[in-house]
């Protein structure tokens, strides 16, 4: 857009002002010439996409030392090997379309992260590695990178690997055969609650489920650590508050629906701290680009997840069902940011015309 | 400079932009010594273009007519400095409009300079409680605000005298005075408040005199404390109300001030008069009390020569017509690092390529913006974070805009009201994708536009082709017929349009002798008959807004012009 013109009149006409012409003592690599460009002419210096991802990774630094905590060094293995293999299977895939590094918009690390951390701590190297090419080749690469992908690619890769290794994915991969670590060795919340139909024997009481000591993925334990990462997302607005809105208020509406019809013998609260909902709702569902962009469109965006979640729940074979409620959700944001394009101030103009 | 007020009205959006007025808030007002020349430009306005009144090589004084136009929608232009005029020629304004200019060069004799200009234009006296505006009737201060030529000078140049007008049909209970100034870096406006408040009152009650509105209310951004200060003291015993608002951009924005202080919301694609306000600068409010109180037309402005980019940031009471180079000059010169020059403030300004433009009557500032300030970021995809739809004051989506813009889609860009968005820049301004969404809506609006124009044209052949058909309708030949229809079409505006380009320079030189039966005026006009035969456009308002005497024998003429 800014084309270099340069002008001769630009030069002032008084006598000490220098010409902002190409001079010897032109400040750094830009040309002091006059520029014509489109305005506006000032642009937010802060707030860029870099610094979007880069808040989700700070966000998350609690949910992370929360699994280091509980699970342990694998946990640190885990995240590492799928940062790792989603950096480089990123930097693979945009030299093979071509297209710039991009490693550097810090996206294929926040799809590494929030893949392991959606991850049990026993899963093998290979279902990382696999799940995040899995992520960013089909689920981001090949629709034409980062802005432009319809599903979330953590999501994406972690459906492929669930779906291909269901023996190292399933329920009874997060639990420790021979291990003597009382979490370790226990079923997830939700696994037990599924199995055990008659009652809710050795179900954590809600403050273990919201500090975050008792079984599951990697990042979905703690309620606490997804709190404060996701309080601090919203606060420097790098995510829609409306979404965890929809997603926390949804489940919490479904799961007391149910345990009224007696479907689950759950309550509200245990849906909502027992598996993955509330850090999906702040560093899943967030993601800009799988997301509706107006502000009701989030909200029923998160409402749609919300619902979705118990449902699976209460009705599949999974335990848990956020993922598929996730990837659901955001097969209909097209149809959402149809539905919801907001009423412009003063009304929209082709009702006028 | 955050002095907070603790106010809470504002709009509903928007953004917080650096305020950049540090620079020269605190200047006072200085008089540009009177220039070498100055070039008139013959269209500073919305509306109908002037056509020059004085012929080359006449001398002129400062506050005499130099250019004019009949319509309703346009405002006269006036020499703003006294001396000789050449040779009529052209500029380009900031906005891209190429315009004629009349030149003028100064004479050695200046009837006001330095502080007598300052005192004739901001100074002096200004009764405000004294006033008595029963003086004045409706119609006189209207006829004086056109005569003087005031237009909007918060920037859109609208011409004032239609806007003062008092309209039966148009219920305007409220007047709203726009002190905002939430354009960053931009003083002028804050300027002419803190050194001429009393000239602000008195514009606002002539205003509210004239439009018949009940209520003046003047808002102020709570960022100019100065302001606000000097405007209360200036109103106590007024009807003029001062509302402080919070700082936000686009503060300023006419709608976006009507929400903030009334709560009322402009109907998409109309104007503040359909929810009963009407909204006026300040500055064009000191220049209205001018023209009426001292009967002095507009032909000096403060501009705010401002920004990182120039040496020594001023703000200047300047004539019109000066060259921006001139103002860029007597602050001391352009820096090493300027990178942009903009006319206007950076959110909404136009960036210059030749600096040897005139200052119009809408030129409320200079900003000069250095390479640190508009460094480009790479621009990267939308990752559709919706922060364009959460800063839009209109509410509008520019993600999904800009992308129909892309794709050339005009029918996704209506689905999304791209004709509501002003071109405010806010989306562009927080865009983490660095995005030039307003140039993108700017296309899809020039798409939009032409697919309407092109719609309409298709929607009139077809309504000419029915009232050729049933014109035809007797001599019915089968297959010849249709040949002789297709003439008939392209005879038919043709015939229409003749007539009235004869008719109209004469109607329009007896009007003007019956009205101003004074100056020199005169026989340049009638010398330039064919030059003002200007079709339609200007014939539409003239004949809504200038009754009957005028109208009538314009259409006898025309008819037996036809006959």
């Amino acid at each position: 857009m800014a084309d270099n013109e340069k002008h001769p009149e630009s030069a002032p006409r008084s006598d000490e002002a220098p010409t902002p012409k190409p001079a010897p003592s032109a400040p750094e690599d830009a040309p002091p010439a006059i520029v014509v460009a489109p305005s506006p002419h000032l642009h937010d210096p802060h707030f860029t996409t870099r610094r979007m991802m880069f808040d989700v990774i700070v966000a998350l630094v609690p949910v992370i030392l929360v699994s280091v905590v509980v699970f342990g060094w694998a946990a640190l293995a885990q995240l590492s090997i799928c940062v790792l293999s989603c950096l480089v299977f990123e930097a693979l895939f945009g030299r093979l379309m071509g297209k710039p590094l991009s490693i550097g918009d810090g996206s294929a690390a926040v799809t590494g992260l929030i893949l392991g951390l959606s991850l049990p701590w026993t899963a093998p190297v290979y279902v990382g590695v696999i799940g995040s090419g899995v992520a960013i080749g089909l689920g981001k690469v090949v629709f034409g990178g980062l802005g432009f992908n319809l599903f979330n690619p953590a999501m994406v890769g972690r459906a492929f690997v669930m779906l291909s290794f269901a023996a190292a994915m399933g329920a009874g991969a997060y639990v420790a055969v021979d291990g003597l670590d009382p979490i370790l060795t226990q079923a997830t919340p939700l696994d037990l609650a599924k199995q055990s139909a008659d009652g809710l024997m050795g179900f954590p009481d809600l403050w273990l489920l919201f500090v975050g000591t008792h079984n599951g993925s990697l990042g979905e334990t703690s309620v606490l650590a997804s709190l404060i990462g996701g309080l601090y997302l919203i606060l420097r607005r790098s995510a829609a508050w409306e979404i965890p809105l929809g997603v926390v208020a949804a489940t919490i509406v479904c799961a007391g629906l149910f345990g009224m019809a007696g479907l689950t013998p759950l309550t509200a609260w245990q849906h909502l701290a027992g598996g993955a909902v509330v850090f999906g709702a702040f560093f899943i569902a967030t993601d800009p680009v799988t997301s509706p962009v107006a502000p009701w469109g989030r909200f029923c965006f998160g409402a749609g997840i919300g619902a979705l979640v118990i449902i699976l729940r209460v009705l599949s074979g999974y335990p848990e069902g956020l993922m598929f409620a996730v990837l659901l959700m955001n097969a209909l944001v097209p149809l959402l940011n149809r539905w919801t394009i907001p009423r412009p101030v003063g009304g929209h103009a082709a009702q006028r015309a | 400079m955050s002095a907070s007020l603790g106010a809470t009205a504002t709009f509903a959006r928007g953004i917080h932009p650096p305020e950049g007025k540090h620079f020269v808030a605190e200047a006072a007002i200085e008089v540009l010594p009177t220039p070498k020349s100055v070039r008139i430009p013959l269209l500073q306005h919305i509306g109908a273009p002037c056509e020059a009144t004085v012929k080359p090589r006449k001398s002129v004084t400062a506050g005499d007519v130099v250019g004019d136009a009949k319509a309703f929608v346009s405002a006269p232009v006036h020499a703003s400095i006294s001396g000789t005029t050449a040779r009529e020629s052209n500029t380009t304004l900031p906005n891209g409009r190429h315009v004629p200019v009349v030149p003028i060069n100064a004479a050695d004799e200046q009837p006001l300079e330095g502080q007598a200009l300052y005192d004739d234009v901001l100074g002096g006296e200004w009764p405000t409680q004294d006033l008595d505006v029963a003086a004045f009737t409706s119609e006189q201060i209207v006829q004086m605000a056109r005569e003087a030529g005031i237009v909007g000078l918060g920037g859109a140049a609208f011409p004032t005298h239609v806007k003062l007008s008092h309209h039966p049909d148009h219920n305007v209970d409220t007047l709203l005075i726009n002190g905002c100034e939430c354009e960053p870096y931009l003083t002028s406006d804050d300027r002419v408040m803190i050194e001429s408040p009393r000239s602000v009152v008195c514009g606002a009650l002539l205003a509210l005199h004239s439009t018949g509105a009940r209520k003046v209310i003047i808002g102020i951004e709570e960022n100019k404390p100065q302001a606000i200060r000097a405007l209360r003291h200036a109103a106590e015993g007024t009807a003029v109300e001062v509302q402080v608002l919070q700082t936000k951009y686009p503060q300023g924005g006419e709608k976006q001030l009507i929400s903030a202080i009334l709560q009322r919301e402009v109907p998409t694609g109309g104007l503040p008069f359909d929810v009963g306000v009407k909204v006026i600068n300040v500055g064009t409010c000191s220049a209205l009390a001018r023209a009426v109180l001292r009967r002095k037309p507009l032909t000096h402005r403060v501009v705010t020569v401002t920004g990182a980019g120039i040496k020594v940031p001023k703000n200047l009471l300047v004539p019109i017509g000066v060259s921006y180079a001139e103002l860029i000059d007597y602050c001391g010169g352009l820096t090493k690092d300027a990178a942009r020059v903009v006319a206007g403030g950076p959110m909404m300004g136009f960036t210059l390529g030749s600096l040897d433009v005139p200052v119009t009557k809408g030129t409320s500032g200079i900003t000069v913006l250095t390479h640190q300030e508009v460094r480009k970021q790479e621009q990267s995809n939308c990752v559709r974070c919706g922060r364009c739809v959460d800063t839009c004051p209109l509410n509008l989506v520019p993600t999904k805009l800009a992308l129909a813009a892309r794709y050339n889609n005009t029918e996704v860009a209506e689905r999304y009201s791209v004709t509501a968005c002003m071109e405010c820049g806010s989306c562009a301004y927080i865009c983490p994708a660095s995005l030039p969404l307003v140039q993108l809506i700017r296309w899809a609006k020039i798409l939009v536009h032409a697919e309407r124009a092109k719609e309409k044209a298709k929607a009139e052949a077809k309504a000419a082709k029915a009232l050729a058909s049933t014109a035809d309708e007797r001599p019915s030949e089968g297959g010849s017929e249709k040949k002789e229809a297709k003439p008939e079409k392209e005879a038919k505006p043709e015939k229409e349009a003749k007539p009235e380009k004869e008719a109209k320079p004469e109607k329009e030189a007896k009007p003007e002798k019956e009205a101003k039966p004074e100056k020199e005026a005169k026989p340049e006009k009638e010398a330039k008959p064919e030059k003002e035969a200007k079709p339609e456009k200007e014939a539409k308002p003239e004949k809504e807004a200038k009754p009957e005497k005028e109208a009538k024998p314009e259409k006898s003429k025309a008819s037996k012009s036809e006959k």
